[in-house]
């Protein structure tokens, strides 16, 4: 049963594969209707082959939960041997089930959103391209190929950022976020060989049998290599400092902004950390410098989003901000609580930003929220949704979000490698996480209507495309949370026990376990809790006070602290740093180089060349005087000197 | 002083002489005439050298033949001795010439010595053994046998030269007034 | 005195003779005879060698090189018919076509 089960293990990147070729080949020449079955379909034939193969991988027993299946020797040199072949543990299951789950899910918002653009078919190829590429990722057994489906997503998410290249801010979007990510992943390859040179291996689970032997803990090269793949994860992830195309990439449709910067794609280096924990927890060092970039990230720019005034900005700060939060986990080694925030993140995210795409179709494409207010009787499917995800995002009891972002917490309060300090920013990230997402419900649905009367006529719900994938994520972040919850309430923890062969931290979470029955801590956690839901409860109330009852105090607030205000708007100006320190010396340094070392050294020496060859065939040209005398002379000269170096020699 | 030694010095004056004023004459029919002089001479001197066949060939072929030749020719082109043939070349380059030619005759000179100095017995002419020596028996002999190849092949060079030099100076418009003449009767 | 060293001066001199005149003169036709002055005092020096080494074959070889010389002599002054019907000259200085 095992074994043939694996020889469908390929099928899962494979059908959108399949679409993308389909939808990308017969560009223009297939209707509608046919370009989104084609694509929703493909999406969804890899959930369906998706679900069965990991209910097939419960059934085995829980140390040998893996199927693979290994397609073909993709390079063989030497010692260097890497094939294409596919890996479903546990990890890999969740995030297949994510990608597969909520991509289909966006893939069908999408038909509805982009009902009245002309690309279409583009668009639907490009999607079903990325969902391919994420696969590859999350189920490839080696880095190497791991790093294929990286790139690829890297290059989908160019294609779709820059989706309406005609407008310049979406065509630099589109470079920025490639560029940006390039840089990434030069220190991923460089972690890469690292890893190759010690280990002589790129698969996965060799490369775990063979770490403890071929570095030694906590030494340089192991550190090395794990920092290195940890940029290459800044990168693709959006942590300082390669968070910044981010911001950017909200130039492209909203669906993608959903799929790609919310619940998949940036979730990558997440993925690829939590896969390679046995080498992380070798280097503890790494460790803790993924700790701090973490919560300084999720602190940074959970910042930035309080004073944004584009709704989809506020999510995308708020995306990077929770992705701090899951490597923070990591940081702290608490590995399992990163991938279940990444799991409960994808669909409270992808729920805000599909609702958000609602209201900006709804309101014919605007996106300022100083432009929007009321609309809750307008929009209801929406708003009711937007606020179940918001409940969740801000961490209140009972919904998903809560579950994972308190186990967070938690471990960077207790874990051997966290420290209270972490668990402060922490909880003030989630603070005012809470803020500024309640911000966006206040400003967008409650309050006066701000906007004029030719985009009021045109509001309307959105079709049953859209709205019903916003109820069914709606319903996830509800109960999502509830396979992951925490010991101290007495329940095993069926997310942690499931990706335990995978995840080294059983010891750990052994340990915790023996502290937690024991009590002595039950009650620390449990207050450390209560403590940031408290937090949590009174910034909600700020901002109820501020966007909702009270508007006047948010006016006089922002005039008393305007410098501040303005510093959060204009993200710190860590673009123009970038800018200023970066982009021009480059630009200048290329200037140089081409005007002084290609024009004048290279093509000044290749020129000189020439004009010595010219010079010098001129002087023999004269020779050629056309005369037969002087011929004849010269003949007579060659013959007298021929017969005096014979008599001579 | 032998009559032989007579005979040869004056035969030698004379084709001297003869080349000389070939070089420095501006009539080239003078010119033709003058070498035809200087080759009678060499005549002589072949003659000297038991090489009478030879001697009878370079009167009747190349005096009578070659020169009449050039003779033709200064005739067909109608010279008279009276063109203007530019000015001429800059003092230094006919010094250059000249000291280029004496330098040339001076290696000769050396490249006799040698000779003679490594072959002693070619000094004084040597009886001859063989009455029938230069005759055309003895060259024609060789020419039929030894030599045969170079021999038939001359006379194929002397086919591609008839045909060449009919070829070179043929009139270009020959056939164009072949036409004229035919329209001209129609 | 007279032996062959004797000749062979004689053939040298006009050889001399021969190279003088196709450097120094102008006149196309009497480039030519000198040519033809050199080949003949190269006859000379043949015959000259035949008759010092008591063999015939010098003799042989004037023959083919008056031949020769015959055939060379054609063809050239066919050319130099062609140049004067196009040049309107014997100045050999005037036939440049081939200058730079």
């Amino acid at each position: 049963m095992v074994s043939s089960m694996s020889d469908y293990l390929f099928l899962i990147p494979l059908f959108p594969l399949i679409g993308f070729l389909i939808n990308g080949l017969l560009l223009g020449r297939l209707p509608r209707p046919v370009v989104s079955a084609v694509a929703c379909s493909s999406v969804a034939l890899s959930f369906i082959v998706s679900v069965l193969l990991v209910l097939d991988l419960a059934k085995l027993p829980a140390d040998g939960r893996i199927i693979e299946q290994t397609l073909f020797t993709w390079i063989a040199s030497g010692e260097f041997h890497v094939n294409i072949s596919y890996l479903l543990d546990p990890l890999s299951a969740v995030m297949i089930l994510v990608v597969t789950g909520v991509g289909f899910l966006i893939h069908v918002y999408s038909t509805g959103y982009m009902h009245h653009d002309p690309c279409f078919g583009r668009y639907f190829a490009y999607l079903n391209l990325f969902t391919f590429a994420m696969l590859t990722l999350v189920l490839a057994d080696n880095y190497l190929l791991m790093f294929v489906g990286w790139e690829g997503v890297g290059l989908c998410s160019y294609l779709l950022i820059g989706f309406w290249f005609h407008k310049d801010s979406a065509s630099e979007a589109g470079k920025k976020a490639f560029i940006v990510n390039r840089i990434g992943d030069f220190g991923f390859l460089i972690g890469m060989f690292i890893i190759f040179w010690q280990v002589k291996t790129l698969n996965y689970y060799e490369v775990i049998d063979a770490a403890p032997g071929a570095f030694e803990a906590g030494g340089f090269l192991i550190t090395a290599a794990t920092l290195l793949m940890f940029v290459g994860a800044t990168g693709k992830s959006a942590q300082i400092p390669l968070y910044v195309w981010l911001p950017d990439a909200m130039e492209g449709p909203t669906p993608v902004s959903a799929l790609i910067h919310a619940a998949t794609m940036v979730t990558a280096g997440v993925y690829m950390i939590a896969r390679s924990n046995v080498l992380y927890m070798m280097a503890p060092d790494t460790l803790m410098v993924i700790a701090i970039v973490g919560g300084a990230t999720a602190i940074f720019a959970a910042s930035i989003g309080l004073a944004q005034n584009d709704i989809k900005r506020v999510l995308a700060y708020s995306t990077v901000s929770q992705l701090g939060y899951m490597f923070l986990a990591c940081g702290v080694a608490a590995f399992t609580a990163g991938v279940f925030h990444l799991m409960t993140h994808a669909f409270f995210k992808a729920l805000l930003f599909l609702g958000a795409g609602s209201v900006i179709h709804a309101m014919s494409d605007e996106q300022d929220m100083r432009n929007m207010g009321g609309l809750k009787r307008y929009l209801p499917v929406t708003f009711w949704t937007m606020l179940l995800a918001t409940l969740a995002i801000a961490g209140i009891p009972g919904f998903s979000g809560f579950f994972s972002k308190d186990e967070i917490l938690w471990k960077a309060f207790s874990s051997d490698h966290g420290h209270p300090i972490l668990w402060v920013i922490g909880v003030a990230a989630a603070a005012m996480t809470a803020f500024y997402m309640f911000r966006l419900i206040y400003l967008t649905f409650h309050g006066k209507e701000r906007m004029d009367d030719e985009t009021r006529k045109h509001i309307h719900e959105s079709p049953k495309s859209m709205t019903v994938p916003l109820m069914i994520l709606a319903v996830l972040s509800v109960i999502g949370g509830f396979i992951g919850m925490p010991h101290v309430f007495g329940v095993t923890n069926h997310f942690e026990h499931w990706l335990e062969p995978v995840i080294s931290g059983p010891h750990h979470e052994a340990a915790a376990h023996a502290l937690a029955a024991s009590g002595a801590d039950t009650g620390l956690e449990l207050g450390l809790m209560g403590g940031s839901v408290l937090i949590i409860l009174i910034s909600i109330f700020l901002a109820r006070m501020m966007y909702k009852t009270k508007p006047e105090l948010a006016t006089s607030l922002a005039n008393k602290f305007g410098g501040i205000k303005r510093t959060l708007l204009n993200k710190y100006y860590v673009d123009e740093l970038y800018d200023a320190t970066i982009v021009r010396p480059l630009v200048f340094g290329s200037k140089l180089l081409w005007q002084i070392f290609d024009v004048v050294i290279i093509d000044g020496l290749i020129n000189t060349f020439a004009g010595v060859y010219s010079e010098v065939s001129q002087a023999v040209r004269a020779g050629q005087t056309g005369r037969v005398r002087s011929y004849a002379s010269v003949f007579v000269i060659g013959v007298v000197a021929l017969v005096a170096y014979l008599l001579i020699g | 002083m032998s009559i032989d030694t007579v005979i040869f010095f004056c035969s030698a004056v004379v084709a001297v002489f003869g080349a000389v004023m070939m070089i420095s004459q501006r009539n080239p029919v003078a010119s033709v005439l003058y070498f035809i002089l200087s080759l009678l001479a060499q005549a002589v001197l072949y003659v000297q050298l038991s090489a009478l066949f030879l001697a009878a060939i370079l009167v009747i072929v190349y005096s009578g033949a070659i020169m009449v030749l050039f003779l033709f020719v200064i005739m067909l082109l109608n010279l008279r001795g009276k063109e203007d043939l530019g000015k001429g070349s800059t003092p230094l380059s006919t010094a250059t010439k000249y000291i280029l030619s004496i330098l040339f005759v001076v290696e000769l000179a050396f490249v006799i010595r040698s000779a003679v100095f490594k072959n002693p017995g070619t000094v004084g002419i040597v009886e001859m053994k063989d009455e029938a020596f230069g005759s055309v028996e003895t060259v024609s002999e060789l020419l039929f046998t030894k030599y045969l190849y170079p021999f038939e092949l001359t006379s194929v060079l002397l086919l591609a030269a008839i045909v060449g030099a009919v070829v070179i100076a043929r009139r270009a418009h020959h056939h164009e007034s072949k036409l004229d003449s035919k329209e001209g009767e129609a | 005195m007279l032996d062959i060293p004797a000749f062979l001066i004689v053939a040298m001199i006009l050889f001399g003779i021969g190279v003088v005149g196709v450097l120094t003169s102008r006149n196309v036709i009497v480039m030519f005879m000198s040519v033809e002055m050199m080949l003949n005092a190269a006859n000379l020096a043949l015959i000259a060698f035949s008759r010092a080494l008591n063999v015939s074959d010098g003799h042989a070889f004037v023959f083919i090189v008056l031949a020769i010389a015959a055939a060379e002599a054609a063809v050239g002054l066919a050319m130099v018919i062609t140049i004067y019907r196009n040049r309107e000259t014997i100045n050999i200085d005037r036939y440049n076509l081939l200058k730079w």
